[in-house]
């Protein structure tokens, strides 16, 4: 007997429909309470010795920020399935992420531009970071309107793919921008450009550089929002799916009235 | 519960999160009930996709 890979197993519409039906309501649930109780222990821990409690947007804002990027990288992922393995739930997949994808990175920027103003005295400057995450917002939309723009499905589906493949280019900027690069096996050395945005505070050779009783509530909320774009990125898949069954069904119907007229003809 | 000198940001920033996840949220659900809707009046009617019909042909060839 021949062993599937996970993402063979779910290449049929319909088994993906089952799975997905009965996985859902658990981690839409798991999601709320994750999340629900990363904002009890972020608005319980001690307030920042320097922000205060602005500190509190930082449980929305970096979720926020790592899943919009995420999202792009997920339908980067995808359009490469479906360009290279033309896998039939590839570009399902990769349609629906942008909308939710676009929806974090907005969210990224608001709440970036609210916790801005009492930090940092503005809410915008045109820096590397900011400027950054603007662009990789505009990517999200242009992937959305070129495909609006295109009737063809399997056209827009392949021309959308080759744009998000492109576009990846952004995710390693947006990490460089504030951090820079410093590779020396390589010899490569990219400087940070000048920015008002700190560098991560987590993901660091050195470790964290926040304090535990803010990192805690911090990663859980990022599990909690992962966990709720998951449920999204579900939900959109089936209701696509359901809407290209809705399209083929009408297909079918064209058909079969222009058969019958063709007999009624004939006879 | 006090948020200090900058609640207004702090607030606006959660309440932009409600706003645009809560609408996201609303949407999908909407959008799958009316997916299903239009699937079950095409099927009440009768419309099959051309994939069940080949296999119901099928299985009437093979009896």
């Amino acid at each position: 007997m021949q062993t599937q890979s996970f993402t063979q197993r779910f290449a049929n519409p319909t088994r993906f429909m089952a799975f997905s039906g009965a996985l859902m309501p658990w981690l839409a649930g798991l999601s709320v309470l994750v999340i629900a109780y990363a904002l009890y222990r972020g608005f319980t821990a001690p307030p920042d010795y320097q922000q205060g409690k602005t500190i509190y947007i930082m449980y929305i804002h970096v979720p926020a920020a790592w899943l919009g990027m995420m999202g792009y990288a997920l339908i980067a992922a995808s359009s490469f399935g479906l360009l290279v393995f033309r896998h039939p739930l590839a570009d399902v997949s990769a349609k629906t992420a942008a909308p939710i994808g676009a929806a974090f990175t907005l969210l990224a920027l608001i709440t970036g531009s609210l916790w801005g103003k009492p930090m940092w005295g503005t809410y915008w400057v045109w820096d590397a970071r900011l400027t950054s995450v603007l662009i990789l917002f505009f990517l999200y939309l242009g992937l959305i309107a070129l495909r609006s723009s295109i009737e063809d499905e399997p056209l827009a589906a392949k021309l959308t793919a080759v744009l998000a493949l492109v576009g990846v280019i952004i995710l390693p900027f947006i990490k460089i921008s504030v951090e820079g690069l410093d590779i020396p096996s390589l010899g490569i050395s990219i400087p940070a450009w000048n920015t008002l945005h700190q560098p991560s505070s987590v993901f660091r050779s050195d470790g964290p550089k926040i304090h535990i009783s803010q990192l805690v509530p911090l990663l859980i909320s990022a599990i909690g929002f992962t966990l709720l774009f998951f449920t999204m990125h579900l939900k959109a898949m089936r209701n696509e799916i359901l809407r290209r069954r809705v399209k083929s069904l009408r297909l079918a119907e064209v058909d079969r009235a222009r058969a019958s007229e063709t007999t009624v003809a004939a006879e | 519960m006090d948020f200090g000198p900058h609640a207004t940001f702090i607030i606006a920033a959660y309440a932009a999160v409600i706003i645009v996840l809560g609408g996201l949220i609303v949407w999908l659900i909407f959008d799958g009930f009316h997916q299903r809707r239009l699937l079950n009046e095409l099927e009440a009617r009768g419309v099959r996709r051309r994939s069940a019909q080949r296999v119901s042909r099928g299985r009437l060839d093979h009896e």
